[in-house]
């Protein structure tokens, strides 16, 4: 693991001396230079020049050999989401680059920033059908914010600065730079390195119009029902403390989508939980009562809105976002906030009248009461004889006091982990919200360590989930990584059994999976583990597993056909939001 | 689709401002394609400024649409500006070549004038075959296919549609502020966002 000795050198200056180096060398000592300190990859024949270069600044940077490029991928995303930093992923040409399609995906929709770097036959070879050769630049070109092909050495300085600016500016995003081989190879005259800070046809973030933020207030200061949603936004712009403010000083209710959680604590008092699909019941109901919607930094995703002809029809609507394609975009805007949130927000919090919505917080509460007699009540504290995984995150909850990063799969154990878990900071919660990719979490929390090393990391997942990318043990095995994996097994595909069972009339086609013994698995790979099925077994294993040094499987055997409720069905409006 | 929409549709001309790179037709058709929409015509050219490239897409569309679409295109990085117009916005033309066996065309007279009133002009004429050429709008060129498809019409070709905004400045003085590090509101400011005063309402 990277020690902090292992400082990125000062960007190059201009005047440096002009050095012969190949196109490879060029790159590694451009990504030093970008402050890189972690590289997730896989090499491979058409980027073996670029591995070459890497060996000899192995004491400058780390390099983590993952199992899948797709494992490299999502850990590249998942150290992007922990640190704030740009994730860095090399893949070979052909097959290497086309398994970065499904992380490149995941990460577009999510606005992770990353640069992935892969191998490309040589430049005489393209269109050949050349061994290992694919048409990476089309086939990424929808999932990436921008990509590009490289068949001279002498571009990598430039596209390489134009990267990282793209990737982490505006709406961050992953951007992919294929090299030739011949390029890699190539001997030129590397003059330094210099960030590029202006493209003139981009724009990542316009200048923010007073009038709009003016006409928020007088919106804000007006309103009787005032509510707020932030979603990711918050954090990508670094506006936490601008976004705590706001709330505090507006008095406003406040709730968030999963990929917004954490933002402001789990406990604070404004807090009033999550928004959508599976969240919580106050937030989707009173989302069609509220009289003034305040969205920050969110993107109204279908599973947060639910039917979109009766998503808060009764509201004056207020979106905040850096990306204008955003706006008007699902929900029609009365006052459109164009701009980064880590601006407009001191200047809205300026604007407003110091209030406090007591009454109208006082509803959210009563829902609140609702939704603990009818559902969490059961999930988080059951009588019944088989575990929940809800009960699961509540121990987790009492152990890491909050301090965790929780990063979550896809599917119920998400919905359960995102709805349960109790988070302190930003950037502890880390799921793969838009493009919903299984198999997301067991690389994204290798690389969430790496991201911050200071944190316990402690991926949920569940039984499928693991199974998609358990291949990562061996990342962890290799790299010594400390992460902590948590498989709440339900012995089911349990989101698609839920809904066989409330659309399909029980019809469970597919969804019976069987698993292997996972401890086993595990121990295979030199990681201790545990697994469970007693309550009075779980508090000291979950203890057992945090404090052991290492890295730590425990599975948890749940119950197996627990639904996720309170539930938006599909088609419906979020006020038709179901208790069970 | 509701009647409503039906009626709603209508031509949309799309004037992409773009930087000359490979792969950005590609980023930009898939915008359409990944809606499952069809592109009625495309055409890219080089602008009145040496570097940039200019699209002309022409799409039947609801306004919602396409607005929607614009504003896509426009966050690719690579892509200066979007705008979109209907037809009453700009002043459209597409080139349409008609190959026609000679021999029909010297014998009948008919053939001449018809070619005359719908404003042809031969750009080649050999023994077997002539082409001609005319340039209009879409109705136009339609009609002189129908007028020589009794004559033994061998070929039809027509062009992408390019167009010219009508209360456009030309792109010079923008393409200047979008070199400066901090431009004006104007040239950032989404053309969209800025007409949203009208909608605002307390």
């Amino acid at each position: 693991m990277l020690t902090r000795e292992k400082q990125a050198p000062e960007l190059l200056k201009e005047e440096q001396v002009a050095e012969t180096i190949s196109g490879g060398e060029a790159l590694i000592k451009i990504l030093l230079a970008e402050g890189v300190d972690t590289i997730f990859g896989y090499p491979g024949g058409a980027i073996m020049p670029i591995y070459d270069a890497l060996y000899g600044y192995q004491d400058k940077v780390n390099h983590v050999l993952v199992r899948h490029e797709q494992g490299g991928i999502h850990a590249g995303q998942g150290y992007a989401r922990s640190s704030g930093k740009v994730g860095v992923v090399f893949a070979t040409s052909g097959p290497g680059a086309t398994n970065l399609i499904t992380g490149l995906a995941d990460a577009q929709i999510d606005s992770t920033p990353l640069v992935c770097i892969t191998g490309q036959v040589f430049a005489h070879l393209l269109g050949t059908d050349a061994f290992q050769e694919a048409d990476v630049i089309s086939i990424s070109a929808p999932v990436t914010k921008w990509n590009y092909q490289i068949t001279d050495a002498n571009e990598i300085p430039e596209v390489l600065a134009k990267a990282f600016y793209f990737a982490k500016s505006g709406r961050p995003g992953p951007v992919l730079i294929d090299i030739a081989k011949n390029a890699q190879i190539q001997k030129f005259e590397y003059k330094g390195y210099n960030r590029c800070d202006h493209v003139r046809s981009y724009r990542p973030k316009p200048i923010v119009r007073k009038e709009y933020i003016e006409q928020a207030a007088e919106l804000i200061n007006a309103a009787k029902k005032p509510f707020v949603l932030w979603g990711q936004g918050v954090m990508l712009g670094a506006a936490e403390q601008e976004f705590k403010a706001f709330i505090e000083k507006s008095g406003i209710p406040a709730a968030w989508t999963i990929m917004g959680a954490g933002s402001l604590p789990s406990d604070h008092p404004q807090n009033v939980g999550m928004l959508g699909m599976h969240g919580n019941y106050g937030p989707n109901v009173l989302t069609n009562e509220c009289d003034v919607l305040i969205a920050i930094g969110m993107r109204f995703d279908d599973r947060v809105t639910g039917r979109l002809d009766k998503y808060a029809k009764q509201a004056k609507v207020i979106h905040f976002d850096i990306d204008p394609s955003e706006i008007d975009k699902n929900v029609k805007t009365t006052v459109p906030v164009w701009g980064d949130c880590k601006e407009t927000l001191p200047l809205l919090t300026e604007l407003i009248e110091p209030k406090q919505h007591t009454e109208w917080l006082q509803k959210f509460k009563e829902y609140e009461q609702q939704e603990i007699a009818a559902v969490i009540q059961d999930e988080l504290f059951p009588t019944s004889e088989e575990m929940t995984m809800g009960e699961v995150i509540q121990q987790l909850n009492d152990l890491t006091g909050g301090e965790a990063i929780i990063v979550s799969d896809v599917g119920q154990h998400q919905m359960v982990a995102c709805r349960y878990a109790k988070l302190n900071n930003t950037r502890s919660n880390i799921t793969s919200g838009g493009l919903g990719t299984m198999g997301f979490a067991l690389p994204a929390a290798i690389g969430a360590k790496f991201g911050a090393q200071d944190k316990t990391v402690v991926a949920v997942i569940g039984d499928g989930g693991f199974q998609m990318t358990l291949q990562e043990l061996g990342t962890i095995m290799q790299s010594g990584v400390d992460v902590k994996i948590l498989i709440l097994n339900n012995q089911f595909l349990g989101m698609v059994r839920q809904w066989q069972e409330l659309f399909h009339d029980r019809r469970y086609s597919f969804v019976d999976i069987t698993s292997p013994n996972f401890v086993t698995v595990a121990s295979g790979y030199g990681i201790a583990g545990k697994s469970i099925s007693k309550r009075e077994e779980l508090q000291p294993t979950l203890a057992e597993m945090l404090a052991h040094k290492g890295s730590f499987l425990l599975e948890v055997m749940v119950t197996k056909e627990n639904n996720v409720f309170p539930m938006v069905p599909q088609g419906c409006s979020v006020s038709e939001i179901r208790l069970k | 689709m509701s009647n409503q929409q039906q009626i709603d549709r209508q031509e949309y001309n799309i004037t992409v401002y773009t930087e000359n790179t490979i792969g950005l037709l590609n980023r930009i058709s898939t915008i359409f394609s990944r809606r499952k929409l069809n592109i009625d015509s495309l055409n890219t050219s080089p602008s009145e400024i040496e570097g940039i490239h200019r699209f002309n897409i022409v799409i039947h569309e609801t306004e919602e649409v396409v607005r929607k679409l614009a504003s896509q295109i426009e966050k690719q990085v690579e892509v200066l500006k979007v705008y979109y117009n209907t037809n009453d916005d700009v002043i459209w033309q597409e080139m349409a070549l008609y190959k026609v066996p000679t021999d029909i065309i010297a014998e009948k007279a008919l053939v001449e004038r018809l070619l005359r009133e719908n404003g042809a002009r031969a750009v080649v004429i050999r023994k077997d075959y002539t082409v001609f050429e005319t340039t209009g709008h879409r109705e136009e060129t339609d009609n002189l296919i129908k007028v020589l498809q009794p004559f033994g019409l061998i070929e039809f070709v027509r062009s992408a549609r390019i167009a010219i905004i009508k209360d456009s400045d030309g792109f010079n003085r923008k393409l200047r502020e979008f070199e400066r590090k901090e431009p004006g509101h104007e040239v950032i400011e989404n053309e969209y966002l800025n007409s949203r005063d009208k909608v605002f309402t307390m």
